[in-house]
């Protein structure tokens, strides 16, 4: 029978590795993701998981342990955030170029500087070329799901692709809430054992992995990575199928909530995604035709569901917690890519909120509510993007 | 949906109260969430953390700003921190103090409704023998709001602390469940 226990999402997520039985887990620890690597320590230490638990001395070298790790033919875990996923950058390109399924779990923070230990998303975002896929999760029993519905993706011979978690740093990472751990056995049927496909070592198959290509083979080695990314969107729906199946949580890559007949469909990520249904229902019960979306994967990015959702909406209205400096929200401008080519499109707005753990009211939902609605009355959007919550007195 | 929210100084356990009254709840079949506001964490600054509880699952993801109760585990702080802030006209006040129903009253910015009194500094130097009050504040928190039994407050610290240590800071909060008097105001 699986288990139902109060826990943090970074202790959900030691659980789901747990689970996972990764034979090596290397990882540096940062804030707020430091109890992920600490609890998996001790299930270590009491024998409860067979693994080699390796203490490095940067996240660079973490993530290098793992992609070695892997190479070796081994399932690998690690966990960061922030500056530690930043300083992993160069190396995520070649876990993806060597097509090493590694699963790594991310209490999202923001970056430095000013230096800040909150939340928001600029440090997955920021990885979002790497040839990752990247998962987030709205609650503490999704981010126990998600890792392990990684791994099933990851490993799935059409992806062989490495996994990002995230979850929100504080919001979620040490947050309380009821989480349900799944039996090891249903866990061990949905992953199987490991058996790496391309990448171990093998005395009587001598091969080498990561080595240089010239420009008559680069081109095509990133092309097998963003084809193996495209294949990944069917992988994903079937491992969230096979995973309803098994343990009765459904999941999506977008999750549509009350946008049936909804003229405003607010579209966001991670734990905000929980706010924002509980604000919908207000919002529906004062007569606003308002819904939301949840964007559960990230990358790849949904872009046929984009699409559908776009369809239900007149004005599509993103709340995102990162910025790219020089354009919009990261995720209003792929949805924009997304979306280019459609002959008929809504109209578009950007929220940029919460940055560096800014706590996401009702009155700022309200807010971005007031220019979504301008934009629905007046047909048109001058500005796409709008900074809410900001305390405008201070940057003046 | 109740909301309660803690006001503790760094190292009194705010933190592990709120977590604890989370997990009490759950064991009496409750959603709970439960979680600390972090600030620059150190010893002796004002903490606050927050619990909530209901009878179904639990969405929203915001801090707490309209309290139904607000546990008070330092006296000291109703002298450096509004903690009535937001408070609902219904809303209950519990208070680790030596002083009187009116001493604390004077302090408070907001009355409330309902208002509950506890040395739980004593009483976790007698027990204990450390000054820690967040076990002990529980057994005022079960006795004041009647939101969980006395009895899943001792099972959840149970769960929390193992042994001994377990054993002495449920016998804490059950003695100040027994010492807390409440006002109705």
């Amino acid at each position: 029978m699986p288990i139902r226990k109060v826990m943090k999402a970074n202790e959900a997520a030691a659980w789901a590795a747990k689970l996972a039985k990764p034979k090596v887990i290397a990882a540096f620890p940062i804030t707020p993701s430091t109890l992920i690597p600490e609890k998996i320590s001790e299930f270590v230490a009491n024998g409860e998981l067979d693994a080699e638990f390796i203490k490095v001395e940067s996240e660079h070298s973490a993530i290098s342990a793992c992609v070695g790790a892997a190479a070796a033919g081994v399932r690998t875990f690690t966990a960061t955030a922030s500056q530690g996923l930043a300083l992993m950058h160069e190396i995520l390109f070649i876990a993806a170029g060597m097509r090493l399924p590694i699963v790594m779990a991310i209490g999202n923070r923001a970056l430095s500087a000013p230096i800040n230990i909150w939340n928001d998303w600029q440090d997955t975002i920021s990885q979002r070329d790497t040839g990752w896929m990247q998962f987030y999760a709205e609650n503490n029993q999704e981010a126990l799901d998600l890792i392990l519905i990684a791994y099933k993706v990851a490993e799935d011979e059409r992806v062989l692709l490495p996994a990002m978690v995230g979850f929100d740093a504080f919001i979620l990472t040490h947050t309380v809430e009821p989480v349900e751990i799944p039996d090891q056995e249903v866990v061990d049927e949905f992953l199987g054992e490991y058996e790496p496909k391309h990448a171990y070592i093998d005395p009587a198959r001598p091969i080498t992995q990561g080595s240089l290509a010239f420009p008559a083979h680069y081109m095509e080695s990133r092309y097998t990575v963003w084809e193996a990314m495209e294949r990944a969107k069917k992988v994903i729906d079937e491992a969230f199928a096979e995973f309803e199946k098994k343990f009765g949580r459904k999941y999506q890559k977008i999750e549509e909530y009350k946008t049936e007949d909804a003229d405003i469909i607010f579209v966001t990520m991670g734990s905000l995604a929980g706010t924002l249904k509980e604000w919908i229902d207000k919002k529906r019960e004062e007569g606003y035709k308002v819904g939301a979306a949840k964007i559960t994967v990230y990358r790849p990015f949904p872009v046929e569901e984009i699409r559908e959702l776009a369809k239900k909406a007149k004005v599509l209205a993103f709340l995102e917690k990162n910025i790219t400096i020089g354009l919009y929200g990261a995720v209003f401008t792929d949805a924009s890519a997304a979306l280019i080519n459609e002959s008929e499109k809504p109209l578009m707005v950007d929220f940029i909120v919460g940055l560096g753990g800014r706590d996401v009211t009702f009155n700022q939902l309200d807010e971005a509510l007031e220019i979504a609605e301008k934009a629905l009355k007046e047909g048109k959007v001058e500005n796409p993007i709008n900074w809410i919550g900001l305390r405008w007195e201070l940057v003046k | 949906m109740i909301e309660v929210r803690f006001h503790g100084r760094g190292g009194q356990g705010a933190v592990t109260a709120a977590n604890i009254l989370a997990e009490a709840a759950f064991l009496e079949g409750k959603y709970v969430q439960a979680f600390p506001f972090f600030g620059v964490e150190r010893r002796g600054a004002p903490v606050t953390a927050f619990t909530r509880i209901d009878n179904k699952p639990i969405r929203i993801k915001t801090q707490i700003y309209e309290p139904d109760v607000v546990v008070v585990l330092d006296p000291s702080l109703l002298d450096a921190v509004d903690v009535t802030a937001g408070l609902k006209d219904e809303g209950i006040v519990i208070v680790n103090t030596e002083k009187s129903k009116e001493e604390v009253l004077e302090k408070l910015k907001k009355k409330p409704k309902k208002l509950a009194i506890v040395d739980a500094t004593t009483i976790a130097l007698e027990i204990l023998g450390l000054p820690i009050t967040n076990t002990a504040i529980l057994g005022a928190v079960a006795k004041a709001t009647g939101l969980v039994k006395i009895e899943s407050i001792e099972e959840a610290i149970k769960d929390t602390f193992s042994g001994e240590l377990g054993e002495k800071n449920a016998r804490a909060a059950r003695e100040a469940y027994e010492k807390t008097e409440v006002f109705e105001l």
